[in-house]
């Protein structure tokens, strides 16, 4: 199959790769671009491991199509610290012992990093509710709702709901 | 423990920094230079005749650089081993057959692997190979496989593959005495242990001709399993275990190793392979499904005189840990209680089914979710408060396990965490909606911690305090997830008086670090803990005698933290740590220490009547919820969740509470949704999408209670934990479904469908 030229930029940076009009964006991300904090975990989106951020929405890096990415902005797990700094979610699961095995984290932070920029104020049942495609088969999610809501605006912090 | 500085903390985990950035290497996070894809071609049918299988198509496509078939290995039938010191008998050894020849057992069975130049090409070449299958009746059901002149699903005249058996008092007289007999069947489907991570692995040759496997496993023991296949001598083969993306017992067995190390034997070249969801859950093992008749008596009062039960399993088409899952299963057949007259007889039996293993609570949980049921039902028709029943009937320290006899040394946190977890769950919720019904439900259970003691269990650690006052550790303890590893830290970071950030630990390696047994059967807090702190402790002897020389005061004075050793009575007196080390290490006083920790030791019981000790320890617990039942659609929300354990002392207590939400969800699954559902021996459910977990909408905020009795023998008097914590919570879901609306739901899951046809089938 004819590879063809996409640019995007990835965690910050542009890039210019050459895809085939096939490549699924989490084959792209994991094997010629070596970021693996990306993880496989089901292939037909259903689990949400493979979650990345696409011009800051969540999307399922394994029904993507790499070449529908084209000028668009990508980020990864990999993209959310400031160097050595890490982002307040990821400071929050670390605290809230919301890391178990890990697999589920990547997607889990970067799908609570859409939903914080979209509803700052999000309550318990609303970060439940958007959290829903995101498995999780260790914590029981206890501790991940945890730390989603420390990270939270502060006007809503303390109420339950 | 007062002085306790890191231990009993809630910190961050070691391993969870890299998590969170997504820096860290899974098993199939890892590739090498001319790397070839592997695939497995599994079987199409559950039970057939193989009558040939032709792989020239596959061989010649371009690309493809190795296809093998059960000729071509070594040797393609060995015996499942689990790492195990002591020679355990036949009973519990089971065929391991790499690749199927002549006849297949299961739908999923692999049947040939390829090894080819890219992914692609594995995948289309795979299907290049043409088997020629014979089908054969087979057999789905273990009842019907039990049976004289059932068809065999192995090469053996029989299907039955272990029984178990337990007796004490007398049974006839025990049911005489009964003012009040309860007998009932109850049934547990097969679960899916569903981490997230499938399994994957990838293999090399060294430039030792040692065959490395990078790979996920509970039990990097497999090495000499795999060595075995291969016919290589054992220090021929490495695994460097990598942190597992789950486990639950599903990566106990050997998943995709012996796979990666033919593929890599046969070519010279690194092979990787990873499963797809669909093959992890179509041709790896599954949670027992038990079908259970139980039979209890007990007087007026509630006093239970007598449980018999019979406890029938599937093990599908090979037998892996059947035996000893089923063992755990008789042990644990009569419950955290005191009955004086017992009888239990458990069968595994092979069907043509997926096979079964090891999953969380390895045996507890369906028995418990069987004898909890029936409680419940026995204070119903007696009119007792559901902790009533539970105080009057449990177990106390000092006293014996109704099954086994041995008899409780340690703490007995009963009927402690039954009234602590039934008392947090508080008033009923007051509901408006007339078609929602509250109910409440309890349950109690108990759980050993350590591996059964007939298999002389032991773990060994290896510590070394660096020049510069930092610390290596080598453990080959494996980690799934539950936090394994970085308890080894903070158990040495607490005997030594460093902080957490100046240790670094190697794991999970076969060749380098010192086995510390398998992440299995909750023991690696007990035992690896114990080797750890056996070595730390080594090492802080020998710091407090040089110092004690070096300070003029005995070493009874002395302790060390906060990086000093420092004199009890005046704290302001103290040496820095790195001049402890400057003059040890000048002196030629070791300041390494490989340590192993032994468990305790029994024979081989006698299977048809076990007694005595079996296992180190029990941890014990109970689980409280509040559901609401939609009599219209049969759909159950539960509203409140608590979770109380002995856990002894919990070294990192986030951790803990980890493990006992997490566990209460994975149990609510199993309860309320989870089921994999195997027809004629085809899965109904190969994904997500049929095979449905908990979300983060479906599950309460789980309120976990931690009751610290210090009783427990592990490091610091801490029990175990990761599979006690899953093992009580169905039945206490069941209980609070027959609170709300009287319908007693006998078979798991309780799925809408089967409580609003119960439902409907009691209205009409």
């Amino acid at each position: 199959m004819k590879k063809m030229e996409i640019e995007f930029i990835l965690n910050g940076k542009k890039r210019k790769i050459e895809v085939k009009p096939n490549d699924l964006l989490i084959n792209i991300i994991r094997e010629d671009l070596y970021l693996t904090g990306t993880k496989y975990g089901c292939g037909l989106g259903e689990c949400g491991v493979c979650t990345v951020l696409l011009n800051g929405e969540p999307v399922l890096s394994c029904l993507t199509l790499a070449i529908t990415v084209d000028g668009k902005e990508i980020t990864t797990i990999e993209g959310l610290a400031q160097g050595d700094e890490l982002h307040p979610l990821q400071k929050a699961f670390l605290k809230n012992g919301a890391v178990q095995c890990g697999f589920c984290t990547p997607g889990m932070i970067l799908t609570a990093t859409a939903l914080l920029r979209e509803n700052p104020d999000a309550t318990e049942d609303e970060i439940r509710n958007y959290m829903r495609g995101n498995l999780c088969r260790c914590t029981g999610y206890v501790q991940i709702i945890k730390a989603i809501k420390e990270c939270t605006s502060i006007k809503n912090k303390g109420l339950t709901n | 423990m007062s002085q306790l500085k890191i231990i009993g903390k809630p910190i961050s985990r070691d391993d969870a920094w890299a998590k969170a950035k997504g820096e860290l290497k899974y098993a199939d996070d890892f590739s090498l230079p001319g790397m070839l894809y592997g695939k497995v071609l599994h079987s199409k049918y559950p039970a057939a005749k193989i009558i040939s299988i032709n792989t020239e198509k596959a061989k010649q496509f371009s690309g493809v650089r190795a296809v093998l078939t059960a000729g071509d290995v070594p040797h393609n039938e060995t015996v499942t081993r689990f790492g195990q010191s002591s020679e355990v008998g036949k009973g519990f050894e089971g065929l391991y057959r790499v690749l199927a020849d002549k006849k297949v057992r299961f739908m999923g069975e692999a049947i040939a692997l390829l090894a080819a130049d890219t992914e692609e090409i594995a995948e289309e070449a795979i299907n290049l190979i043409e088997v020629e299958y014979e089908p054969l009746p087979g057999v789905f059901d273990p009842v019907e496989a039990m049976q004289p002149g059932a068809y065999l699903v192995g090469e053996v005249d029989s299907n039955i593959i272990a029984q178990f058996g337990c007796a004490q008092g007398d049974i006839e007289r025990g049911f005489k005495e009964a003012d009040i007999i309860i007998e009932d069947t109850y049934k547990v489907p097969f679960v899916d242990h569903a981490y997230l991570e499938t399994e994957s692995g990838i293999a090399w040759i060294d430039e030792n001709s040692v065959i490395n496997i990078r790979v996920g496993s509970q039990v990097i023991e497999h090495f000499r399993d795999v060595a075995d296949v291969l016919g290589l001598p054992h220090n021929r083969v490495r695994y460097r275990g990598t942190m597992m993306g789950g486990g639950f017992g599903g990566k106990e067995d050997i998943t995709v190793e012996t796979y990666l190390a033919l593929l890599t034997w046969k070519t010279k070249k690194p092979v990787r392979l990873v499963y797809s969801r669909e093959e992890s859950i179509l041709c790896h093992s599954k949670r027992h499904p038990f079908i259970m008749h139980y039979k209890v008596g007990a007087k007026k009062d509630g006093k239970l005189v007598a449980l018999e039960a019979e406890l029938i399993s599937d093990a599908g088409a090979y037998p892996y840990l059947s035996p000893w899952v089923n063992l755990y299963a008789t042990v644990n057949a009569a419950g955290p209680y005191c009955i004086p007259h017992i009888k239990v007889n458990t069968y595994c039996v092979l069907t043509n089914n997926t096979f079964t293993s090891a999953n969380r609570g390895f045996g507890a949980p369906q028995p418990n979710m069987a004898y909890e049921s029936i409680m419940d039902e026995l204070a119903h028709q007696l009119s007792i408060n559901p902790l009533e029943i539970r105080r009057i009937n449990c177990l106390t320290t000092g006293k014996a396990l109704s099954t086994t006899g041995q008899t409780f040394k340690t703490y007995v946190a009963l009927p402690e965490v039954a009234e602590k977890a039934w008392e947090a769950l508080g008033n009923p919720t007051r509901i408006k909606d007339k078609y929602k019904k509250v109910g409440q439900g309890l349950a109690i259970g108990l759980m050993s911690y350590g591996r059964m003691t007939f298999l002389h269990d032991s773990s060994r650690c290896y510590v070394r305090l660096e020049s510069d006052g930092s610390i290596l550790i080598r453990s080959g303890i494996p980690d799934l997830g539950g936090g394994q590893v970085s308890i080894l830290c903070q158990i040495v970071a607490e005997e030594l008086g460093v902080p957490m950030s100046k240790i670094n630990i190697y794991y999970s390696d076969t060749a380098l670090t010192p086995l510390a047994g398998t992440t299995t059967a909750t023991r690696q807090t007990y035992m690896s803990g114990n080797a750890a702190l056996k070595a730390a402790r080594e090492i802080k002897k020998r710091l407090i005698y040089k110092a004690a020389q070096m300070m003029n005061v005995h070493t009874d004075n002395l302790d060390i933290g906060e990086e000093k050793i420092i004199v009890k009575y005046k704290p302001s007196q103290y040496l820095p740590l790195i001049e402890a080390i400057k003059a040890c290490n000048a002196d030629g006083i070791e300041l390494f220490c490989e340590a192993q920790f032994n468990g305790p030791f029994t024979m081989t019981p006698d299977l048809s009547n076990i007694r005595g000790m079996i296992f180190p320890d029990f941890t014990f617990g109970a689980q409280a919820v509040e559901i609401a039942v939609d009599i219209e659609t049969g759909e159950v929300e539960v509203l409140k969740l608590v979770t109380c354990y002995d856990v002894g002392k919990a070294i990192n207590p986030l951790s803990v509470e980890g493990q006992m939400e997490g566990g209460s969800i994975y149990g609510l699954g199993y309860a309320l949704m989870e089921e994999v559902i195997i027809k004629d021996g085809v899965t109904l459910t190969p994904s997500f999408s049929e095979y449905i977990i908990p979300t983060s909408a479906d599950v309460p905020e789980a309120k976990a209670i931690l009751v610290e009795s210090g009783g427990g023998l592990g490091p610091y008097g801490a029990k175990g934990i990761g599979e006690p914590a899953c093992s009580i919570i169905a039945p206490a879901i069941l209980n609070a479904i027959y609170n709300a609306v009287g319908v007693r739901i006998k078979s798991l899951p309780a799925t809408p469908e089967k409580i609003i046809r119960t439902l409907k089938g009691q209205f009409n």
